[in-house]
């Protein structure tokens, strides 16, 4: 076999064994990655490398999230060492949205009618 | 970069009995346009197919590395060089983005590169052809991605998250690859004879397999349907391969170049594209192991691996446990 590729006719290919070629975890585990585009900007998550330990996970990261656009720094952390809600109850977070609720919301407290009101009503007094 | 014609397995209605309750919620949300997260139930056969198209899509990526790759070494010009190193490496990222997603959904790396390597899983057919002159690059930087790129921005509007925010990233990255891709085009284009004759020698090479990159037409398509309502599958072959024709062909025409069909040409009643088909036989065969450079792809391929396992090795802890990414 010859190829076009100089490089690649300067490597004794192998044959492909077959079967079970890497094992396992061979390419070690997952970090999640979070960016953080500017400074006083918060880390949002982007993804995640496989890495041996947090020191590549974070040369890695920076290869695969850092490499194009905005970025300040990195965070990468083990994704078996995040802990998060399942998505399927997310109703459970309904009432922050509700309208049951407007009494801690700015929105539900309206005080432009009784002023307009109240001014009408002592229009007299307030000359 | 890359990914089309995607090779999905038959469906297999009776094989496993989903929750028909769970089922509908499912399809509901679906149908409403939200996403699917990697942790919410799903039914057993869209977990199978997302697998096996994202994995499709990551092997392609890795594996069209090396046919542009072949001509880093003699790129023409500095920047050209430093512009194909770039281009190689985002697309090393973007599997690796690929790979990540379709771990989401339970399989691990390195049983889809084992796969890749037994040659069980596919990649896209385009990248076991040779790049065999510099033109070569140019075509394959402008019309295969372009090809990608409508395939991507289409699949991104699917229903499984992770896939989608891969999708996002690679296609930002994609607009740098076509437009470099372009100008070495355009450059041999409105170059001497000798890089004209070049450039329509790499046009004629190519046409085949970039007619076959959006897949085989939609009637002989088997399982289109309950892919098209889960939001696996965005467009038909044909829809895409339409899209493409009608952006792209004329930038080539516009060159005063020739695409290797007679039959070519915009029906300006139908509006679509007529042309002559593509031999599919072909492309099963080179689907099947049997193209001129799938071997040589897969043995590269497994000399990394195999040359990389001490560095892998040297790193290792022995704190590792097993864990799937989360989103």
């Amino acid at each position: 076999m010859s190829s076009l590729d100089p490089r690649i006719n300067r490597l004794e290919l192998p044959q492909i064994p077959g079967g079970e070629i890497l094992k396992n975890q061979e390419h070690w585990i997952t970090y999640e990655v979070f960016h953080i585009k500017k400074r006083g900007d918060h880390p949002v998550h982007v993804g995640c490398v496989h890495a041996p330990h947090p020191d590549l996970a974070l040369v890695f990261a920076k290869e695969q999230y850092g490499r194009r656009l905005a970025c300040v720094s990195l965070w990468v952390c083990k994704s078996s060492d995040i802990h998060a809600f399942s998505m399927e109850d997310e109703d459970m977070f309904y009432s922050a949205v509700s309208d049951e609720k407007k009494y801690r919301d700015a929105s539900g407290f309206k005080v432009r009618d009784k002023i307009n009101k109240f001014k009408k009503g002592n229009s007299d007094a307030l000359v | 970069m890359y990914g089309g014609g995607y090779i999905f397995d038959k469906l297999q209605d009776n094989q496993v009995n989903d929750d028909p309750e769970k089922l509908l919620l499912f399809e509901e949300r679906i149908a409403r346009g939200e996403k699917i997260e990697p942790r919410d139930w799903m039914p057993f056969d869209y977990r199978r197919q997302l697998i096996r198209l994202i994995e499709q899509h990551a092997h392609s990526e890795i594996i069209g590395a090396l046919p542009e790759g072949t001509w880093i070494t003699r790129a023409p010009g500095f920047k050209r060089k430093l512009a194909l190193i770039a281009k190689v490496q985002d697309e090393i990222g973007h599997g690796q983005l690929l790979y990540s997603a379709a771990e989401t959904l339970g399989k691990s790396r390195e049983n889809m590169i084992n796969d890749l390597l037994n040659g069980k899983s596919k990649y896209s057919n385009v990248f076991n052809y040779p790049a065999e002159t510099w033109a070569d690059v140019t075509v394959i930087g402008f019309l295969i991605d372009a090809g990608a790129i409508i395939n991507q921005i289409t699949n991104s509007k699917g229903s499984y998250a992770p896939y989608c925010r891969a999708l996002e990233r690679i296609c930002y990255e994609e607009s740098f690859h076509l437009k470099q891709g372009h100008e070495g085009l355009v450059f041999l284009a409105t170059g001497t004879f000798v890089q004209r004759e070049m450039l329509q020698d790499a046009l004629n090479r190519w046409w085949e397999p970039i007619m076959h990159f959006f897949g085989p037409p939609d009637k002989a398509s088997v399982h289109s349907e309950k892919l098209m309502k889960w939001k696996v599958k965005m467009a038909s072959n044909d829809d895409m391969r339409q899209e493409f024709l009608n952006t792209y062909v004329p930038k080539i025409w516009e060159l005063g170049l020739t695409l290797p069909d007679p039959k070519l040409k915009k029906n300006t009643e139908t509006n679509k594209w007529e042309y002559t088909e593509p031999n599919w036989e072909t492309f099963w065969q080179v689907i099947n192991g049997n193209g001129p450079c799938n071997k040589e792809r897969l043995k590269v391929r497994m000399w990394a691996e195999e040359h990389g396992r001490w560095v892998r090795d040297a790193l290792k802890t022995n704190q590792l446990t097993q864990s799937v990414p989360l989103a």
